[in-house]
């Protein structure tokens, strides 16, 4: 799948150069996590206040993308699909991965005070342990590839 | 069932993620592309790039599964266990995308994996 695609000479891990993601990234990864959060925040009102029966058939599910809630929560998620694209544009999958890991503390800490679900100190514990996972993978370099032509 | 839409998820998430990776990369969009009045222009050539309507195709699999899976979980639950995708992801960037994947990184997949087996107790 690397074809076509100009590809850094082997470097040892140590030597990998850590570029510092500018501005623009900084901007852009803020709005990537936002309208993911609260995407995923009005999807799950939607979807918890509605009354069909979801079975197989994609009936129910398609009267359900045009119900106020889950039609904001969309509109929110399509801008997060094409930021996140652009994104993914100007830094590695790598770094985009960690970076936007935050999403999922905000998630799991909104569903707590907004809809007041129960969590638990394992879901807690597993919530923390991706969080570090993640972060972990986020002090090793930024991009290991070359950059884009037409990215800058 | 809730763990076959996670399943569902993690597959079509990861693999959508990957052609995005490997297409953007090939052609990025640039800031001045983002201005409004290139929106329709700018669109209409990511429209155009297959790898970008597979992954499109692959990350809708996934919208649906998600939503499915919120009618049957928590959102606590639901968004974090989609998170196991990233070891999933972080192998095929090594693998698809030619990635440095170091120890370092591997132990980062490791724990998010740790954190998914959690969330399942």
């Amino acid at each position: 799948m690397t074809e076509g695609r100009a590809v850094a000479p082997e470097l040892e891990p140590a030597s990998l150069p850590v570029r510092r993601p500018d501005l623009k990234v900084k901007l852009l990864t803020i709005f990537v996590v936002l309208t993911n959060v609260f995407g995923n925040l009005a999807m799950s009102w939607g979807m918890k206040h509605q009354s069909a029966a979801l079975g197989l058939s994609p009936l129910p599910y398609i009267r359900l993308i045009f119900s106020p809630w889950v039609m904001l929560g969309t509109a929110l998620l399509i801008f997060w699909l094409l930021s996140r694209m652009t994104l993914l544009g100007w830094a590695d999958l790598s770094y985009v991965l960690p970076v936007t890991s935050i999403g999922y503390v905000l998630n799991a800490i909104l569903g707590k005070y907004i809809f007041g679900e129960a969590i638990s100190w394992q879901r807690w514990l597993g919530t923390a342990a991706i969080v570090v996972g993640i972060a972990l993978v986020g002090l090793t370099a930024a991009n290991t590839t070359a950059e884009p032509e037409e990215a800058r | 069932m809730r763990w076959t839409m996670v399943a569902i998820i993690v597959g079509a998430t990861a693999l959508g993620d990957v052609l995005q990776s490997f297409e953007m990369k090939r052609h990025a969009v640039s800031v001045k592309q983002l201005r409004p009045e290139h929106w329709a222009r700018t669109l209409g050539g990511l429209a155009r790039r297959w790898p970008l309507l597979l992954a499109v195709f692959l990350m809708a699999i996934s919208f649906f599964a998600f939503m499915k899976l919120l009618s049957l979980a928590d959102l606590s639950f639901a968004v974090p266990a989609t998170a196991a995708s990233v070891v999933l992801e972080t192998l095929l960037a090594r693998v698809l995308l030619g990635e440095s994947v170091t120890a370092l990184r591997w132990a980062g997949a490791f724990c998010v994996a740790c954190g998914v087996v959690l969330l399942a107790m």
